[in-house]
Order: structure tokens, then sequence, then C-alpha cells
């Protein structure tokens, strides 16, 4: 009893110490900008106008939760988020699993799996709007001209329902690749005698899948998700670059740095971000609960 | 299992120890050498920052030269990012931080309001001499009675057009108002497309919802009367018959004359498109003239260019162009207004339009005849240029950014058949009103 | 069993021509003066190429400079995640420390704010530090959205290894240290490797911060290089150069993909192997 208990009183004292690091990082680089927000958001100050912004108490606050451009956005990111990380996920499994399987080509395959994700956003987003164009742009030109899948070409990003559609296929194009990564590192912890063990009792692909590929990753899965949908809440560049913002594609980013750069209203911009901050981590918090039941209620989480 | 774990971590155990810690140690001496890098500092220069486009460039950099082998002082040339935003938000960044590394900065026409409490007044400076500029840019400069930029080279759209095609469905000239656009393009496309051209369109303009949409909407709701956005007393104009009028045939465009993309080009897709061929009309800058006209370009040749088409109540054109102002917080503020002044003389513009394709803002440079010739619009442009229609960012100030999205925003939903011109226009005025506090 | 041969390499070549696309069309675009890539209809092939793009950005310093730049900030910032994230993982996984899930929550909320909005207070604390404009405040700041990554995967690969491990090694007298260092840390090896990747390419893409926090070739990375150049005028995009720079700039990617996908799925399934 003695030495379990000095132990764990060895094992409490290193892991602060190991967590040091990390923490003192992320204090300096996270806390402080965190907290200057939420200071800053309760003034009127605008960037570089020469003078000090004034105090002006929950006003920006106030003003925010009475626009309605602002939860029209918010409810667009969320429906963008829905979509694209549930695509994502499916999408990324079933290509973890593809490329898991022997293959001679293993190594080339992962790696052209994981180019979306490694060209800069900044230009493939460029070369997307590019690619979309109704006129010249590459896909219609695929679609209509050379594949003849569709009667006419279609103006991707100028149509209200569309715009919204083709940023989420250029999310999901880039940002596969990062799910597709993290699952197949997690089905690396299935040791493969358990599906042995199955294969001997006779049990098909499917029934494998479910009664044991997907068990055993979701841990995975659950932080994969949990990644994905804060990424996706704050989904900016491809937004930007596309559509700007416009036809019905405003998300919570976008409207941000429109009021913070664009308007220079930073004060207002980071009543809007703490906001933002507030209903993604009222999100999580419900989604680490659900979680929580899912798994059994493990003692790990 | 954990006796395959334990036998496989056994594996590793041995000899991890070295190359893990000379990682490491690389890892600190890096961290520790990149941390001093520093901004170079300039010394003694003048530090000016620029437009970064190489033609533009060159030309700066060779007057730069000229500059200091007259006057002996260094110079030293930045270059800003390609996006006007961006642009704006590096001067910010720079400005304020209240920082001495850059003495001139090169300002949009839209800009010297809202960098007002940031800028030097030049007006001690250049007091006779701002008889030779053009009266509408020296107004725009003036800013509470403090001049805060010297207009270097202007920016009005003009008209493009294939000569060859309207020649060949009988038309002669080009067209003087915006219903005789519209029939000439349609008229145009149908032919063509009947002959086998089934990528041509009547016509291209810049329709994404930024800065640029602005201006052409700006350009169509003054030519029908529809009044500026905001007035010079600071009356909102947007609700009006004209304004309706004007952007109900702008969306009548979207479709028939022009492709339904066009809500999503900017300047660079209106020039792919007409220098392709696939254009017959195109609403652009004087930038795109020497391109379309170039070596490599399949309709050199065969482009004119005209006055942009009038409405109901004449020809509007928005006033466009960059200037050169002198930061407050300069060290060397008397050197830095001797650059701004070599730059913008005669001299330094004249070079600026033969090299670049940037027009000059000296009215005595319109009749020289080596500028002439080089550019045969230079004609209608000084017409053009003492008509133009300035957007109200000197009325507006600080929020004319916020004004002149809400605008293109509006404006887009138009365009897009998001909303009918009377619903987007009452809903633009009375957003007006609240940014404004009205 | 053929029908279902040939589904499976459809599928495969459906997901490749999906993911490399745009790639290719970069490469085209690299190859070819950027006129050709707006004609109606579009030119697949480039033919006759050209160097003539990658000629021009290997003969500008600026870009060189940002590659240089690129590869000492990527490295150093996943070498620096890793390092402090596995041992922040292994404490928080391991060790049984109370307020652990406290401190996974707060680390989490650092990823729930939208980068714009810190981006003004992080600039303020970078430049107190007296790091603007350098190597070094680009990978402290690209902490902040690396770091909550690293801890949470490794926590969860750390979490699933079994609990027994250390146990014999407490027993024999190890201490802790030397048990995350021996034992933990080599097992949860492809976590690491698929963290260092995304951190890596992560930190080697990122633009927002960089164009913020730096303003002289010095200290500029490839992304806001790349973002800033700038054709004859300044409307014209010069897509030949950024298109071969996108090129220049991805391979090696690719390459370290291909050099580390083993590492990462290769896992306790070749230990099982071997043994």
């Amino acid at each position: 009893m003695k030495r379990k208990v000095g132990l764990q009183y060895k094992l409490e004292r290193a892991g602060w110490l190991f967590l040091a690091p990390a923490l003192v990082i992320l204090g300096l680089v996270g806390l402080y900008p965190l907290a200057q927000t939420f200071i800053v958001s309760l003034t009127d100050a605008r960037m570089a106008s020469g003078e000090p912004g004034r105090f002006v108490g929950l006003r920006n606050y106030g003003d925010l939760f009475q626009l309605k451009p602002f939860w029209l956005a918010v409810r667009t990111t969320v429906l963008f988020t829905a979509v694209s990380v549930t695509i994502e996920l499916i999408l990324g499994i079933a290509i973890a699993l593809i490329l898991q399987s022997g293959l001679r080509a293993r190594g080339f395959l992962r790696a052209a799996i994981l180019v979306p994700w490694a060209l800069p956003t900044v230009v493939s987003a460029r070369m997307w709007n590019y690619m979309l164009v109704d006129t010249y742009g590459v896909v219609n030109d695929i679609l209509v001209t050379r594949l003849h899948l569709l009667p006419e070409k279609v103006a991707w990003l100028a149509e209200p329902g569309l715009a919204l559609m083709a940023v989420v296929a250029v999310d999901v194009w880039k940002t596969t690749p990062f799910v597709v990564l993290l699952i197949l590192a997690g089905l690396q912890l299935i040791p493969r005698q358990t599906y042995e063990a199955a294969e001997v009792d006779g049990a098909s692909w499917w029934q494998q899948f479910r009664s044991i590929t997907l068990p055993m990753l979701t841990p995975t899965i659950l932080v994969v998700v949990i990644f994905r949908t804060l990424d996706a809440l704050r989904v900016f560049d491809a937004v930007w670059v596309l559509t700007r913002g416009q036809l019905g594609t405003e998300t919570m980013a976008t409207y941000t740095y429109r009021q913070m750069v664009d308007f220079r209203k930073i004060g207002f911009g980071s009543a809007a971000s703490v906001t933002i901050f507030a209903l993604i981590a009222a999100f999580v918090v419900v989604y680490l609960l659900a979680a929580r039941s899912a798994t059994g209620g493990d003692d790990q989480q | 299992m954990a006796k395959i774990v334990h036998r496989h971590s056994k594996q590793y155990a041995n000899g991890q120890w070295r190359p893990a810690c000379a990682a490491f140690l690389l890892l600190s001496i890096c961290i520790l050498l990149t941390g001093c890098r520093g901004r170079d500092s300039a010394g003694d220069a003048i530090t000016i920052i620029l437009d970064p486009g190489a033609n533009s460039f060159a030309v700066d950099q060779q007057l730069a030269r000229e500059f200091e082998r007259e006057t002996g002082h260094a110079v030293r040339l930045l270059k800003a990012p390609a996006s006007s935003t961006e642009r704006l938000s590096q001067y910010l960044q720079y400005l304020g931080a209240e920082s001495p590394d850059v003495d001139v900065y090169q300002v949009d026409v839209i800009w010297p309001a809202t960098l007002e409490n940031h800028l030097a007044d030049l007006s001690e400076s250049f007091t006779t001499e701002t008889a030779a500029f053009l009266p509408a840019l020296i107004a725009n400069n003036t800013i509470n009675g403090k001049l805060l930029a010297i207009p270097w080279y202007v920016d009005v759209p003009l008209l493009y057009y294939r000569d060859d095609l309207l020649r060949k469905y009988g038309f002669q000239e080009p067209p003087a108002t915006w219903d005789e656009l519209t029939t000439m393009a349609a008229a145009v496309q149908r032919g063509e497309r009947m002959a086998g051209q089934a990528a041509l369109w009547g016509f291209v303009w810049q329709g994404m919802a930024y800065e640029g949409l602005t201006c052409n909407a700006l350009e169509w709701q003054v030519s029908e009367g529809g009044g500026r956005i905001v007035a010079e007393e600071g009356a909102i104009e947007v609700n009006t018959p004209g304004a309706r009028r004007a952007f109900t045939r702008a969306a009548g465009w979207v479709g028939s004359i022009s492709p339904p993309g066009v809500t999503t080009y900017a300047e660079e897709e209106c020039r792919q498109m007409f220098q392709s061929g696939n254009a017959v009309f195109m609403r652009n800058w004087p930038y795109a003239y020497s391109l379309v006209n170039g070596n490599e370009s399949p309709v050199a040749g065969k482009v004119r260019t005209a006055s942009l088409p009038a409405g109901s109540a004449g020809r509007a054109a928005v006033l466009g162009g960059w200037q050169l102002a002198v930061s407050r917080y300069s060290k060397n503020p008397a050197a830095a207004t001797e650059l701004v002044r070599y730059m913008t003389s005669r001299h330094g513009q004249k070079q600026e339009a033969l090299g670049a394709s940037r027009l000059p803002t000296r009215l005595a440079l319109y009749d020289d005849p080596d500028i002439a010739s080089e550019f045969p619009f230079i004609p209608t442009m000084r017409h053009t240029l003492d008509n133009a229609v300035a957007r109200p960012s000197k009325v507006v100030g600080v929020d004319y950014n916020e004004v002149s999205t809400y605008y293109y925003q509006a404006v887009h939903e138009i365009l897009t058949g998001q909303n009918s011109a009377d619903e987007a226009l009452s809903n633009l005025d009375a957003l007006l009103r609240k940014v404004l506090d009205q | 069993m053929i029908l279902r041969r040939i589904l499976y390499l459809l599928a495969l070549l459906l997901m490749v021509v999906y993911a490399l696309f745009p790639f290719y069309w970069a490469l085209s675009g690299s190859l070819q003066p950027s006129e050709k890539l707006f004609a109606i209809p579009a030119d697949y092939f480039p033919w006759p190429a050209t160097l003539e793009s990658y000629r021009q950005i290997f003969a500008d310093e600026v870009f060189l400079k940002g590659l240089r730049n690129s590869v000492i900030v990527a490295g150093s910032v996943t070498l620096l995640a890793l390092a402090t994230g596995s041992l922040a993982a292994c404490a928080l996984a391991r060790f049984r420390m109370r307020g652990a899930r406290i401190v996974l929550g707060l680390i989490l909320a650092m990823t729930m704010f939208p980068q714009i909005a810190v981006l003004g207070a992080v600039h303020a604390i970078i430049s107190f530090l007296g790091l603007y404009n350098s190597l070094a405040g680009l990978i402290l700041s690209y902490m902040l959205f690396t770091l909550p990554l690293t801890v949470w995967v490794l926590t969860g690969f750390f979490q699933s290894l079994p609990r027994e491990l250390e146990e014999s090694a407490y027993v024999d007298g190890a201490g802790p240290f030397q048990t995350f260092w021996r034992i933990l840390l080599p097992l949860a090896s492809p976590g690491l490797a698929a963290t260092g990747l995304l951190t890596f390419i992560a930190a080697w893409n990122e633009y927002l911060f960089a164009l913020s926090l730096t303003i002289t070739p010095e200290a500029r990375t490839v992304p806001v290089v790349i973002a800033n150049f700038s054709g004859a005028t300044v409307h014209e995009t010069p897509w030949g150069a950024i298109m071969a720079a996108c090129i220049v700039v991805t391979v090696p990617l690719v390459i370290l993909v291909m050099v580390f996908q083993k590492r990462i799925v290769e896992g306790l399934t070749a230990g099982a192997v071997k043994g």
C-alpha cells in the first residue's frame, strides 16, 4: 500500500512536469490572446484609427444578438459543418480501408491521397475558383463538353443553392486526407489476430467491419470528428476565395473577418468572436458528454 | 499481448538516446538562431511601398535611382500585396504601430479619408503646383483642409469592343447608350452562335461581390440619374427610380448577353474571356489595353475602345487611380516629400505612362504627343476624366468599406435574382441609415 | 469475385483522379504559358511544354528564402509539437492525474476561436516578446493550432495501450520518463507519425499568421510568397509561376508522406508478425 501511494505521488509529480512545457506554451500563445479578445469586445475599438476604443460594456453583444445576418451565418456554418464532416467521415473511412488492404502501389497511393491536404489552401482555393468558372472552367468542360453528363454549363458559384454545394465539395476534397490519415493510424491499433480469429469463425467482411473495425475505431473516430468539426465551424479560406460569403455561404468566420478586417471594427468583431467561441464550446461540451455515454462511460475520458 | 509489446519495445530501447538528444539540441539551436532574425532597418534611406506589378516596379525603380543621383537621398522600394484589401491591411499594420519604417505610401483613391489620422499634410509643400493636377483628384485628396496625398496616376474604365464583329453585323459606331449596347451585343451573339461560335457572349463586366462591382454599379446608377450612393451633403441616394432602372437592366443582362457566371468575374476573368475571343464587349480598366492588343493575344488588332455608354442622364465613369502620401511617422518627411514631388513630376508621370501604361494625373501630359501615340484612347479619356464620378469615400470617411460592402452586396443580390431591385434597395437604404447614424 | 475486383479498382481509380486532378492541372499550368489555361475548350495536355515558369521562380531570391524559412518553421513546429505533445499526452493518459479531463478540455478550447479573432492578440504578444518578423515568432504562434491536435490524438493512442505495460517497468524500478521514452513512445509511433505529418503540413501551408507576423523576405514563408507573386501588372495573376511554385512546394511533402506512411501503417502489426 505504501509503495503504491509513493508511486502514485511520483507519477502525479512527473505528470505535471510532463505537462508543463505544453501548458506554458499554450498559456502564452493561447490564453493571453483569448483574454485580450474578451477585453476588446467590451469596447468600440477600430483598427489603427489613431484613437483608442471607448468602453461600451455589453452593447456590442446586444447589437449582435439582434443582427439577422450573424445568426444566418451561424445557421449556414452549422449546416456546412454537418454535411461536410459527415461526407468526409464516410469517404475517409472508405478510402482508409481501401488503402490498408494489400496493394503494390500502396506507398504512392497513400501519398497521392494526401496531395489535396498538402497543396497550400491559398492556392488550391483559387485553382478551384478557376476550375469552377462557368465559361472556361475545367469542371464544366469535363461534365458538359467532354462527358455530356449535364445538358449545359452550370455557373457553380453564381447560383444560391449551388454555391454552398461547391464550397462543401472543395472543403471535402481538401480535408478528407486528414481523416484518412488519422483513420489509417487508428486501424493499426486493431491487432490482426482479432481479424484472423473472426475469419476462422466464418464471419463475412461486413460482419467483421461492424463488430471489430467500427467499435475499435470508435475512439479514433471521436477524435477525428471533434477536430474536423471544430475546423469546419471556423472555415474561412475556401469560402472567402470562392464566394466571399455571398449567395448564402456567409459563415461565422467570414462574417467576423469582414467586421474585423474590412470594416476594422475590432470591438464588435471581438464580440462576434467571443459569441462564436461560446457557441462552439457549448457544442463541444454536448458532444463530449454524448461521446462519453456512447463509449459506455469509459473512465478514460 | 504484453510479451509481444515488451519485446517490441526492447528493440527500440537500445541506441535511442543519442540521436534523440542530438535532434533536441539541433532544434534548440535552430530556434535560438531564428529568433535573432529581425527587421532589416533602412538606415537613412527613404522607404516607399508600391505596386508589386513587374512592369510598374521596374519604372519605379528607375525613377528612384534617378532621384538618388540627383539628391543624394537613398531610396528603398518595398512591394505591397497585389490585392487592395490586403494592401490596406498591411498599411494599417504599419500605421497603427506608428512605424517609421515606411515613409511614402501608394494610396488608393478611396483611402485618404480613411487614413486621415496617419498622413502628413502636404498643402504647405505643394501650394501652386496643385493646379497642374486633375482638380477632381486634388479635391478627393483634400480632407478637412489638409492635402493628404498627391495624385500619381488615374484609372477610368473603358468600353472595349470587337470592332471587326460589330462591323460584320452592320454596326459602324460603338453604342452610345446602354440600351444600344444591349441590342448590339444580343445581335452579334445570336449571329455568331448560329455560325458555330458557341462559346461567345455579348458583354462581360465585373459582377463579383467586391469593390469592382461598386464601381460598375455606381456607373450604371449615375448614368440613369439615380444618385451617388451618398451625396456630398450626406444624403443617402440608393433607393431611387434611376438606380432601380439601372440595376434591373443589368440583372437582365445576366444569362442573356452576359454569362450566368458574370456575377463571379473580376477584372482578370473578363480580360481572359475577351482576349480569348469569347466576348464582344468588355468594361475594364486601361491596363488591359496593351494585353488584348499584345503579341500573344488572339484578338490583337481587332479591339477598339470607347467611353462607357450613356443612360438617360448621360455617361458616367468611376474615378480610380493611385496617389502618393507621406506618413506622419516618417523620420525624414522633407526628403520623403521631395521623393513624392519627383515621382509625380511631369517626367515621372511620363515615364510611368510610357513604361507601365499608367495614365497621368497632370493635365499638361494629355496634350503630350508621345503619350497620345501610345494610347489612342487619350482624346476620349480627357472628356471622361472631367466628368468622372468619385465614390463617396470622402463623404463617408472611415465607414466607406462598410457602405461599399453593403452596396455591392445589395446589387449582387439583384443581379443573381435573389432579390428584386425594390426590396434590395429599400433594405440597403435602411442599412445605410443605420451605419451613418441617420 | 472478378466483379468485386473490378469495382474495387474502379473505386481506386476514381479516388486517385479526384484527389490528384487539381495537382495535375497545376502541373500542366506550370508547363505552359498562362493564356493557354483559359482557352475554351480547355486544353489538357501541356504541349509544347516550357520550363520558363520554373526558371522564373528559382531565379527569385524571395521564393528561395521562403522555401528555406518554411522548412525551418515547419520542421521546428513539428518537432516541438511532438516533443511537448507526447509528454503531455503521456501524463494525461497514463499517470492517472486528477484534473486530466479539465486540462484536456482547456487545451481543446484553444481551437474554438476563429483564427482571425486571435490574430490581433497573438500579434501583440509576439511583438511584446520581441519576436515580430522572426521565425521563432511564427514557430511559437503555430503551437496554438498544432499542439491541441497532437495532445488529443496521442492521448487517445496512449490510452488504448494495455494497462499492464508500465506495471512491469515500475516493478523493475524504472522512472516515469524512462517508461515513457522506452516503452510508451515507440508503441505510439503510428500516432506520432500521423500527427507529425499533419502538423508539418499544417505549418507548411499556414497563411494568415505568416502574413500578419512577418514583413520581410528574411522571415516570410512560402505560402505568403506565392500568394504575393504578381505578374506584369497588379491585376494579373501569374498562374504559370504560381503553379510551378505549388509543384515545387508540394513534391517534398509527397516524398515525406511516402517515407513516413510506412511508419503510420506498420506499428503493432509489424511487431506481431515479427514476434
